[in-house]
């Protein structure tokens, strides 16, 4: 019996079938590459935040050893979460799992909802290291990095940057060693431990002035988006620090 | 057609080798038919992310075809386009969960680009103009054909961008060391960076270039007005 391709019926049947079985091998995909996908975002987060610490590539971390390198630096279990006063919310392992992406994307929270997590970590020389995640806007999308503290809470010991659509060769460069090196060695703090503004300047002063840090040429918006996001998570943080070395 | 006269037909039969050999010159996805100019414009700013891209249109231009065409008797006319717009989403998504389970980092690079390999024109339309009316092994062959056509003229774009723009070929410095305050090579005589490159205006003067240069080696090319 031959079927009439062109009946209704039989459209109706072919789109059904169809749809359910991609569906069902699409969805048979995703939940199979589910746990390669959430292993390679936390892998990232990890390489991320040593970066800010150290030269990854030097010290020969990579995906592969991500994991266990890792766990040599930082002490998860002495990280600590802040809210946006800088008061001390929560501690351990959990400050790891904060999306703080997610949560400054998300209109519907409220600031004092908003958790601020700091990791604690020991270098090479076995000083103390602190960072801090940062988030906030470039000109085309997300940026993030992390900013890493040498023992005294306030010396910057380096940075990493990076971003997700900034325009290459201009706004992309925050992610480039000679821009995220302008950083290192400047100080958050004044002399009373309260938190002082950096300023991404076009002149060339950053050289001197350890207020300011020379921004990308061409790259102006992302620039000031990296400075709003360093102020705007510094400020929280500096709160948190000044306490911390009161007591 | 007799299955006899199939069976003799050698694989790469004249008619077939054309099949391949056509949107590599005359007829050519990018430059003579300026079907996915988009994604032109857009990842071909390293050489990287253009030989990524082009291997998964690649994919999913063959097996688009394939599968459409194996089912060309089955598809009901009335929502033929929506059914190759399924394969060919079904397809995009596979490539894109795989590069980012394997290859995380080239994914976050890519980014919404694989996603939108479904609105590139050339796959949509080499499923309707020729997998619905032939049978699979032609159709792969014509896949294949159309897949390289697009990636040679995107990689060819994008060594152009990446080199004047970046002067780096796949990563590696080719001019020296442009870091400011440690310039080696041409930088060290003053020579520059072509920002202009690196912005997406760049790629559609380039493609111009190219279509420009291919016209004028081949006259039969120039439409009359």
């Amino acid at each position: 019996m031959a079927i009439n391709k062109e009946s209704t019926g039989f459209t109706f049947g072919f789109a059904i079938v169809l749809v359910i079985i991609l569906g069902v091998i699409l969805a048979s995909l995703a939940e199979g590459l589910k746990p390669m996908k959430e292993k390679n975002v936390r892998v990232k987060k990890q390489i991320d935040i040593l970066s800010a610490m150290m030269d990854v590539e030097e010290a020969n971390i990579d995906r592969s050893n991500a994991e266990t390198e890792f766990s040599k630096y930082v002490k998860l279990e002495e990280a600590v979460v802040l809210n946006k006063d800088g008061k001390e919310v929560g501690k351990g392992k959990s400050a790891f799992e904060i999306d703080i992406k997610k949560e400054f994307r998300d209109k519907t929270l409220e600031e004092k909802d908003k958790k601020f997590p700091l990791f604690i970590a020991k270098n090479k020389e076995g000083a103390s290291r602190f960072i801090i995640p940062v988030v906030g806007k470039g000109l085309w999308g997300p940026i993030w990095g992390y900013i890493c503290l040498e023992e005294d809470m306030n010396t910057i010991a380096g940075v990493s940057f990076d971003h997700k659509t900034e325009t290459p060769g201009l706004g992309a460069e925050i992610n480039k060693p000679f821009f995220m090196d302008r950083w290192k060695k400047s100080e958050i703090s004044d002399s009373e431990g309260d938190f002082k503004k950096y300023e991404v300047v076009k002149d060339n002063s950053g050289t001197t002035d350890p207020s300011k840090v020379d921004g990308i040429t061409g790259g102006t918006i992302t620039s000031k988006g990296v400075e709003e996001m360093v102020n705007r998570s510094l400020a929280i943080y500096t709160n948190y620090f000044k306490n911390r070395k009161s007591k | 057609m007799s299955a006899d006269k199939k069976s003799s037909e050698p694989l790469f039969s004249k008619k077939n080798k054309k099949l391949i050999t056509d949107p590599l010159t005359d007829n050519n996805p990018v430059t003579i038919q300026v079907l996915g100019i988009c994604s032109a414009l857009a990842i071909t700013v390293q050489v990287n992310q253009a030989i990524v891209m082009s291997l998964s249109v690649l994919f999913v231009i063959i097996m688009g075809n394939l599968i459409v065409s194996l089912l060309r008797n089955l598809i009901p006319s009335r929502i033929r386009i929506i059914v190759q717009l399924l394969f060919v989403a079904s397809l995009v998504i596979i490539v894109d969960q795989v590069l980012a389970a394997f290859l995380p980092d080239l994914s976050a690079k890519l980014s919404v680009f694989v996603g939108l390999i479904i609105t590139n024109c050339i796959i949509m339309g080499r499923l309707e103009a020729f997998a619905m009316a032939n049978k699979p092994w032609p159709s792969v062959l014509d896949g294949f054909g159309n897949g390289v056509g697009y990636g040679a003229i995107l990689v060819l774009v994008a060594v152009f961008r990446e080199l004047f723009g970046s002067g780096t070929l796949m990563g590696f410095p080719i001019f020296g060391n442009s870091l400011p305050g440690s310039e080696s090579g041409l930088y060290q005589l003053g020579y520059q960076n072509n920002n202009l490159m690196i912005l997406p205006p760049m790629a559609l003067i380039i493609v111009g270039v190219i279509i420009w240069v291919q016209r004028a080696r081949n006259k039969a090319l120039i439409e009359e007005h």
